[in-house]
């Protein structure tokens, strides 16, 4: 039954669900684990903060880190974060590369991309639709790929270039999909359209994978205003003046 | 009106593009979470575990600074403990006893999130519990009294002949059952306000909501504070389709209180995902009975039909979703005796509310199944027996309304099926559907929807708009009506620019904002075009007659005398405003006692056909194509009319093969986007929408409502389609998998 693919799931690029997934493959896992891995994201990562605020946890706390490898340096920093016995985590330095610009943050291990994006630098185009990885609203590029910032942990993306829905256009000069947007009316509310943009740029640089339509290549990332019609047309117009 | 009006270009009918665009496509667009002030604190509501029960004691448990959190329950309300909207029923935070899981009891706010998070578990409530009812049936039985004297919170009967009369002439008499599920909006931004609040300066509320009028409604009444001293901001709104129609009433009120009790410091409230899921409110489900009356020409003779709606614990808008549900329940037809029988009664689950469509998808849904069946009984094709049964102008709905407009349903359906090669398909899926197990089918639904509120709806809220124009020429409108995403600041922009025949770039849309816009009515029922376009429209005009009764404008102008002549008014007189104020179209009667006459000054019309596979191995039912022909006056702006069907039409795909909301204990339990399915792009078909344009005389520059109308024919069509490809009568939505399987087990 073709009900529903994994809303996490975007075309071949590996978003930080898939990249969990495939880390929890390559390492052997404590039971908790195995739960923490399977589980939905909200859930997965619930269970996440709740081991690093209890102090203990630090196999998971040790593997979410060590598989994105730039993040490695801040392993043993996060480590001793969670085993301080206090409620409070200490900080630890994370320097985001955003739109061209560097931004050096003392974040919380636990802090999503997201939040790091909205609440910490101020950039609050990227949008919050489910914080659980379900919706694509904060669909941002992390060196080109896309990925849902509200299952990405900031820490893990310290020196990626990340692009948001702000730098895309150049000053006042929009961005060919942005443009394309407003031409086809491929929103209503906007609140998915930060995340629709990002996705489709996503795509634009990746290619949709053979077999594979537009369609089913932008299913991660929902509108329930219904703007499909228009926001496939200006993917493809896109996509056309491209080829 | 001038001559000039010809050779000026209009821009009604253009797609001009939106005049937010650029702002939701470059991130600058800022909704309410994009907001904060300083010293903020976030707040969080603690709600009932039970669905119903009596408190005895609330409890903080151990080992959290509770010193540092503000804390407000019910005792705290400075003026009346309940939402203001149509009954005074529902509070903002149980006092003493609960009638529904998620009911809020208690309010947290502090300046940290997580900490926020954390004691919001940690609060838990000793009660006692009373027996719960959950479903219509439980609630009509009185299976327990939980609301009023009998669980009703409303009943309606329509009158139209003598219907007990014609069961005995009848040549066939054809009986149905119909169900619809509950819906959830899920609009992609959830609930989320900002409040102020203290004695001296009164409550000041920043959020995403659709009526900013009715929260100033209640927040009079919660805080006892005269009208000047509450202001009502909307920001941005991504979404609303009635989901923030009457709930930000409540978020706004809890977030007011916990800001009064911190003594004025700012507080926000956002709701997680899973929170608006749960908690707040869905379309109402329903059960529709049919038993219709016919005559061996096809000719319907009688219908009497009882419709009831589950309204949840409280009365919120029940009885006007009840209304329109009820009157639209006999459909687009010419039938002589008509008896509708409608209730909306209480069960022990979160509040039903508006969902685009308010009642009517669901009435409409029952009725275009029936009539698939009613067709079949009397051996004529779903086509021939409608046509044989459309109302034409001069006739009567059931209501007793006499249709005054021209209405040509035989025309739109002619056009439908020629759009859809319906005709060709019927025959040729069922010829080669045998033996296969991708299975085709296609079927159609026709139905009208009217636009504004019901019966006297209108006369009663007396909207008002006013439009301003300053000294560089530019004007300014004033209107409580927001912008969800459905294209208000551009439709009125275009009508404005229109009347005024200047620069549509010269016209702004006010942010609306209760201490600076007058109350043009809450931006529901597909009356913002319509009703408050037709309001922006005079507004216009009363401006530009101001001007040329000065002398400083003349007959024909251009946009640049326009700008001198605003420049010299300012300069003599000040600010050029003007206001308008609603007034019925002549000749409309409405009997609110009988629930008899002109139930709406307009009706849009329309065919909807889906084609359907159902595939015999999965059993997945997919939409394959989907064509949407309305009649809707005059089309302001295509593309963003468009929009609005399609979106609709998205909605209604859902509410018919994806969305079931999962009930346990009168709790919805699926309250996530990964198991509360809606449709993705790969999950609908390019959906072609198409318009009849037969402008209105009442409405602004000919155009009626449109905005709920594709949520009413898209169910029906869909399960029409699906018995077309199967042979099986599915006579209730959402049809998932698990509902054919068993049947088509069944047959087999
Ligand atoms: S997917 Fe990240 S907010 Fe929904
Ligand atoms: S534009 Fe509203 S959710 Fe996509």
């Amino acid at each position: 039954m073709k009900r529903k693919k994994d809303r996490g799931a975007k075309g071949n690029a590996p978003d930080a669900a898939e990249r969990e997934s495939s880390a929890a493959e390559h390492e052997s896992c404590a039971d908790e684990l195995i739960q923490l891995l399977s589980e939905d994201g909200a859930a997965r990562r619930r269970f996440l903060k709740q081991t690093l605020l209890a102090g203990g946890g630090l196999a998971a706390a040790n593997l979410l880190f060590s598989y994105h490898a730039r993040a490695s340096a801040h392993t043993s920093a996060a480590a001793d974060a969670a085993a301080a016995p206090s409620n409070k985590l200490s900080t630890i330095p994370v320097t985001l590369r955003v739109n061209g610009r560097d931004y050096p943050l003392q974040l919380e291990p636990q802090v999503m991309l997201l939040d790091a994006l909205r609440e910490r630098i101020g950039l609050t185009g990227s949008k919050k639709g489910c914080d659980r990885g379900q919706c694509g609203a904060c669909t941002v590029l992390a060196d080109g790929h896309r990925i849902n910032s509200c299952l990405a942990l900031a820490a893990s993306y310290d020196g990626a270039e990340i692009t948001t829905i702000e730098g895309l256009a150049r000053g006042d000069e929009l961005h060919p999909l942005q443009a394309a947007f407003i031409k086809h009316d491929g929103f209503q509310c906007g609140y998915c359209t930060p995340g629709q943009i990002m996705s489709a740029a996503g795509l634009l640089r990746e290619g949709c994978p053979t077999g594979m339509t537009v369609r089913e290549c932008m299913s991660g990332n929902i509108c329930r205003c219904g703007a499909y019609n228009g926001i496939l047309a200006a993917i493809e117009e896109v996509r056309g003046s491209k080829a | 009106m001038s001559n000039q009006t010809d050779t000026q270009t209009k821009i009604v009918g253009k797609p001009v593009p939106r005049k937010e665009g650029r702002a939701k496509v470059t991130g600058a667009a800022r909704y309410i979470d994009d907001l904060r002030m300083d010293g903020m604190l976030y707040g969080a509501t603690v709600r009932s575990a039970v669905p119903r029960g009596r408190i005895r004691e609330i409890k903080f448990g151990a080992g959290l600074p509770w010193d540092e959190f503000v804390v407000v329950t019910a005792a705290d309300i400075p003026g009346e403990n309940c939402v203001a909207l149509i009954l005074l029923d529902q509070p903002y935070l149980v006092a003493k006893f609960i009638n529904h899981a998620e009911e809020p009891i208690l309010l947290l706010a502090h300046a940290d999130k997580h900490l926020l998070e954390k004691a919001r578990r940690a609060v838990t409530f000793d009660v006692e519990p009373l027996s719960p009812i959950f479903t219509l049936e439980e609630s009509l039985a009185k299976k327990e009294i939980i609301w009023g004297e009998d669980n009703i919170f409303k009943s309606y009967q329509v009158n139209k002949g003598n219907v007990d009369e014609v069961w005995a002439q009848a040549d066939f008499i054809i009986e149905g059952e119909y169900r619809t599920g509950a819906q959830e909006q899920l609009y992609i931004e959830p609930n989320g306000v900002i409040a102020v609040a203290n004695a001296d300066a009164g409550v000041t509320v920043w959020g995403s909501m659709q009526c900013p009028y009715y929260v100033h409604k209640a927040l009079l009444k919660l805080f006892a504070l005269p009208e000047e001293k509450i202001r009502v901001i909307q920001t941005e709104t991504g979404g609303g389709f009635g989901g923030k129609e009457e709930y930000p009433s409540m978020i706004a009120g809890h977030a007011a209180l916990l800001s009064w009790k911190a003594g004025g410091r700012p507080v926000k409230i956002i709701y997680d995902r899973a929170e608006d899921m749960v908690a707040t409110t869905k379309r109402h489900p329903s059960r529709t009975r049919h038993r219709t009356a016919v005559n061996k020409d096809g000719k319907l003779l009688g219908m009497e039909i009882e419709f009831v709606i589950d309204g949840g614990a409280y009365a919120t808008l029940s009885s006007v979703v009840l209304s329109r549900g009820t009157i639209h329940a006999a459909g687009p037809y010419n039938c002589p005796n008509v008896r509708i029988n409608a209730h909306a009664v209480a069960t022990n689950v979160p509040p039903h509310g508006a969902f685009r469509g308010f009642g009517a998808p669901q009435s409409i849904f029952a009725l275009e199944r029936h009539l698939d069946k009613v067709a079949q009984v009397v051996g004529l094709s779903p086509a021939e027996f409608r046509r044989r049964n459309f109302i034409h102008e001069g006739e009567t709905t059931a209501t007793g309304q006499v249709i005054r407009e021209p209405v040509d349903m035989e025309g739109l359906l002619a056009r439908a099926f020629e759009l859809t090669d319906y005709q060709a398909k019927r025959e040729r899926f069922a010829r080669a559907n045998e033996g296969r197990s991708l299975k085709r089918g296609i079927g159609f639904a026709s139905f009208m929807h009217g636009a504004g509120f019901t019966g006297s709806g209108e006369v009663y809220l007396q909207s008002i708009v006013g439009a301003e124009a300053g000294a560089d020429g530019r004007v300014r409108l004033l209107a409580a009506s927001t912008e969800i995403g459905q294209g208000t600041n551009t439709i009125f922009a275009q009508i404005a620019a229109d009347a005024l025949q200047i620069d549509f770039d010269l016209i702004e849309v006010a942010q609306p904002d209760t201490s600076n816009v007058p109350n043009s009515g809450p931006t529901v029922a597909s009356r913002t075009t319509m009703i408050v376009g037709k309001l922006v429209e005079s507004a216009a005009l009363g401006l530009k007659q101001t001007l040329q009764n000065s002398g400083l404008l003349k007959a024909n102008y251009t946009t640049d005398d326009w700008r001198a002549a605003c420049r010299r008014h300012v300069e003599q007189f000040g600010l050029l405003k003007s206001f308008s104020q609603y007034k019925p179209p002549p000749g409309i009667n409405w009997d609110e006692g009988k629930y008899q006459g002109d139930a709406y000054g307009a009706y849009a019309w329309a065919v909807y056909v889906a084609e359907v596979t159902v595939d015999m191995l999965t059993y997945e039912a997919r939409v394959e194509d989907f064509v949407a022909l309305q009649e809707v006056g005059k089309v302001v702006h295509p593309v963003l009319a468009a929009g609005q069907i399609e979106g609709g039409v998205a909605q209604a795909i859902g509410f018919t093969l994806y969305e079931n909301v999962v009930w346990s204990e009168g709790r919805m339990l699926n309250n996530q986007m990964t198991n509360y399915i809606i449709p993705t792009s790969a999950d609908i078909p390019p959906i072609r929408v198409y318009f009849e344009e037969q402008p209105y005389a009442y409405g602004p520059a000919g155009a009626k409502g449109i905005g709920e109308l594709p949520m009413d024919g898209g169910a029906p069509a869909i399960l029409n389609a699906i018995e077309h490809a199967t042979g099986v009568a599915f006579n209730h939505v959402p049809l998932l998998p698990e509902a054919l399987m068993q049947a088509l087990n069944q047959t087999a």
